[in-house]
């Protein structure tokens, strides 16, 4: 397996007047085309370090890595340019609610083709017979009819689907989803991570899913990464996630209430200052 | 202790009206904790608006401690039946302390000693005395949600009703609260209903079970029903089969149910 | 004890103070509402404008607290010997066309600013508070007519409202001030109404609600203090429209009445002069503007603080 993305060493810090509040400190994993889960707690750093990824942090966040290499070429986190043609073209990145990413006051298949137009510079006919074939991929059935609503008209689930065909579009290599569907029924849920996977599988890229679902997560990912307190704790295939060694991970999966077993007290995740200063 | 009849709510007039919950009837008895199970806009937490009386507008027949309710909820009602509500960051109010939050109730209803009130119900949901004079920007969100049943449990009510009380926390911060309100139910011989999206929280925390599609509760089972895996509505079964997690043969075959309405 | 021994005391003592406002787990009532208000106040500094605003109103404050002992002559002494006069180490602002001195009228004259804007907001902002929230949070019929109300307010044009009211009531200080009152209030009514809509549906008004609390409850120690902020900060961005209002009502006569040294009416006997002797009409002019402008600094400075959004949620 080629690495799609090397991460080494990366720290991003956000200095206020008061504090310096450490988000990621010294994150470091590689992966291949593969769906590879991030999960932790809020606060952990995992959105933060797709974040990162992108070149999204704004000031006063500040990233330093030893490297961060994505298919082969070091991501230059000052050089703008650069960053901006992989964001996007290589990288693309589904967010939690679809409704603050998309124009309320342009239907939603304009913005698709637009987006389509930017990065190919097609005719609009091209475009939009682009774009419907897009709606078709994520599984939409009256795509005509989608394409000329407006994102209000549309439901959540189906709001998110309209996300991934706009980030598909320029067929990235890498698609980045932070908790893409957390909000969203857990049917709903069920069928759009259908939708990624099978898209994942057909074009062969690489899906980080970032939750805080550690079942979720097992389920569906290759391998997990799981963070506490801007470090990663452990990374275990997703089959051995139940054989979990860090106390970390397994305190993660006994707080769950479960339906099988019985009613009682729920063991409780107790901290260790340990895991925060990375002495593990 | 609670027994609800051909409950209908109805939102808005005319032809844009939306049934939210239609004919549900159920029974709690006293000491019961008694779930409610359904996705979003299934009407589950309708229920507990009507129950609470922040809705008015219903009709049907809900008897809560052998005394049948009328639309308007007089003051001995509220020191009976309390609520927690779902977001702990939205139900405190953000310029009040937490002695003010909680010495308040105190006060509507004059019941004196407000001081050892704030401090017992304090230590009761397991803060201490320090947490007294905070705002609710200096607490995590666990410890509002404590706060929050703090509140509710002051004045010694019988029924707790929650809606979504765990689902806007981490999971480890999910056992503790729902450890929490295990002990106070067992200690109090409180009665519950609890109302949730997922179904391994109810089932952990309740012993019978009404699941909602669409304003019908579709079923009601018990609990041991659901740990067998038995459950006899298909829309119960898919909820089953989602809860376990991803599996892309299990999606294929999901379907979408329309209400009974 | 020497010096720095004192001062490292001192230190210490300031220290502990900070530690005890600064604390997160308080102790009591006070401290906790000390704290929150400290913890507004290094905010507030932070941004040099507002505090150059603030500066301005203290010594505006200052001026009117101590007029008599500051001011170098007497207001409404005239002194026909030394009429217009222009500035100079006697009359550092000049004397006016009864031989009066501009910059001791000018302090006496911030007593009647200060009298005009503080009457005016604790008559108007407590009015459209009480207005707002209770349409806000009652609804219904209530609503529509309070807030049809404040429309019709709302649709004249504060001045000439005020020059209506002034010219019923007639001329003098007291009667502009009701006039700017009641022209004033309706738009505090609108922002207090437009808070308790959003207020009020949040998950705290209903917990309090099944606690047994009643409206009054509910609007007076729930809705209110949070619509609080946005309205001092709209009451003292007013600050500045008041004064010049009352200096319009002055300047037109229907204001004080001389002699009163009252800044709208001062502009409006020295406009008579302007080409020549100009400092009689500017020097209120500009006493006018730098306290309009130290009540807008001060204003956008307290947004920055009182704003509840800014708030960690």
């Amino acid at each position: 397996m080629t690495a799609l993305l090397e991460v080494d060493n990366l720290h991003v810090t956000f200095a206020t007047r008061k504090e310096t509040i450490e988000a990621v400190r010294g994150v470091s994993f590689t992966m291949g085309r593969e769906k590879l889960g991030i999960v932790g707690e809020s606060g952990s750093g995992k959105s933060v370090t797709c974040r990162a990824l992108l070149g999204l942090v704004r000031p006063p966040g500040k990233v330093t890595a030893d490297r961060l290499v994505f298919d082969g070429a070091e991501l230059e986190q000052n050089d703008a340019r650069t960053m901006q043609g992989i964001r996007g073209r290589r990288i693309a990145m589904v967010m939690q609610d679809p409704k603050y990413s998309l124009n309320p006051v342009m239907t939603v298949g304009e913005q698709i083709a637009e987006a389509y137009r930017i990065h190919a510079r097609a005719s609009r006919a091209e475009a939009r017979r682009k774009t419907i074939e897009m709606l078709e991929a994520v599984k939409i059935r009256r795509p005509e009819q989608v394409y000329a609503s407006y994102p209000h008209e549309v439901s959540g689930g189906m709001g998110q689907r309209i996300m991934i065909a706009m980030m598909l579009i320029p067929g990235p290599d890498l698609l980045i989803a932070d908790e893409p569907t957390s909000a969203l029924d857990v049917t709903v849920q069920l069928q759009l991570l259908a939708i990624m996977d099978d898209l994942v599988q057909e074009r062969g890229m690489g899906l980080i899913f970032i939750s805080h679902d550690l079942n979720l997560v097992a389920s569906f990912c290759d391998r997990i990464v799981i963070m506490y307190a801007g470090r990663i704790m452990e990374v275990c295939s997703a089959a051995d996630l139940h054989q979990a060694r860090h106390p970390y991970t397994r305190g993660l999966l006994n707080c769950l209430p479960q339906i099988d077993t019985p009613p009682g007290e729920l063991p409780v995740l107790e901290r260790d200052p340990a895991w925060r200063d990375g002495v593990s | 202790m609670i027994s609800v009849n051909g409950l209908d709510v109805v939102f808005g007039r005319g032809h844009r009206a939306l049934r939210a919950v239609a004919d549900a009837s159920f029974e709690v008895e006293a000491g019961g904790v008694y779930g409610i199970v359904g996705e979003s806009g299934s009407g589950k937490s309708t229920i507990l608006n009507v129950l609470s009386g922040l809705n008015r507008r219903w009709n049907g027949t809900v008897t809560i401690d052998g005394e049948r309710q009328g639309q308007r909820r007089d003051q001995d009602f509220h020191k009976k039946v309390q609520m927690v509500f779902q977001d702990p960051y939205g139900s405190l109010h953000p310029r009040h302390t937490v002695d003010r939050i909680l010495s308040e109730p105190v006060a509507i209803h004059g019941l004196g000693q407000a001081e050892d009130r704030v401090l017992r119900a304090l230590e009761e949901v397991g803060l201490g005395p320090e947490f007294r004079f905070r705002y609710p920007h200096q607490l995590s969100g666990g410890q509002r949600q404590r706060v929050a049943v703090a509140r509710a449990l002051i004045l010694e009510p019988r029924i707790l009703l929650l809606d979504e009380p765990t689902s806007a926390l981490d999971v480890s911060v999910q056992a503790e609260v729902l450890n929490l309100l295990t002990g106070l139910q067992r200690r109090r011989n409180l009665t519950y209903i609890l109302v949730s999206h997922d179904l391994a929280v109810v089932a952990h925390m309740c012993r019978r079970i009404a699941v909602m599609n669409r304003g019908v509760i579709v079923e009601e089972l018990g609990v041991e029903t659901l740990r067998r895996r038995a459950p006899e509505h298909p829309y119960t079964r898919q909820l089953l089969d989602a809860s376990i997690g991803y599996n892309r043969e299990a999606v294929a075959t999901m379907e979408e149910f329309e209400g009974g309405v | 004890m020497t010096t720095s021994s004192a001062n490292s005391i001192a230190t210490h003592r300031h220290d502990r103070l900070r530690q005890w406002l600064l604390s997160t787990a308080p102790r009591s009532r006070r401290q906790a509402r000390l704290g929150r208000a400290y913890i507004a106040w290094l905010t507030f500094i932070e941004n040099r404008l507002a505090m150059i605003g603030l500066g301005i109103i203290i010594v505006l404050v200052a001026a009117a607290a101590l007029a008599p002992i500051i001011a170098p002559y007497a207001p409404n002494a005239p002194n026909l010997a030394e009429r217009l006069m222009p500035m100079s180490s006697a009359h550092w602002l000049g004397t006016d066309e009864l031989g009066r001195d501009i910059l001791s009228r000018i302090i006496h004259g911030s007593r009647l600013t200060l009298y005009v804007i503080v009457l005016v907001a604790i008559i108007a902002a407590p009015v459209g508070l009480l207005i707002g929230t209770v349409a806000g949070y009652i609804g219904g019929w209530l609503d529509v007519v309070l807030m049809r109300v404040t429309d019709i307010f709302l649709a004249f044009p504060k001045l000439i409202l005020a020059l209506a009211f002034v010219s019923a009531l007639g001329p003098g200080i007291e009667n502009a001030i009701i006039a700017i009152a009641i022209t004033a209030w309706p738009p505090y009514a609108r922002i207090a109404r437009a808070e308790t809509i959003t207020i009020r549906k949040a998950d705290f008004i209903k917990a309090a609600r099944l606690q047994g609390a009643g409206p009054i409850r509910l609007i007076w120690g729930h809705v209110m203090p949070l619509c609080l902020s946005s309205l001092i900060v709209r009451v003292t961005l007013d600050m500045a429209g008041i004064i010049l209002t009352a200096a319009g009502l002055g300047f037109l006569g229907l204001g004080a009445q001389p002699p009163l040294p009252e800044w709208g009416a001062m502009i409006s006997s020295g406009r008579k002069f302007m080409l020549d002797q100009w400092w009689v009409a500017a020097m209120p002019g500009v006493a006018i503007f730098v306290v309009s402008l130290g009540f807008n600094l001060l204003g956008d400075g307290l947004r920055d603080v009182l704003d509840p959004k800014a708030e960690g949620r």
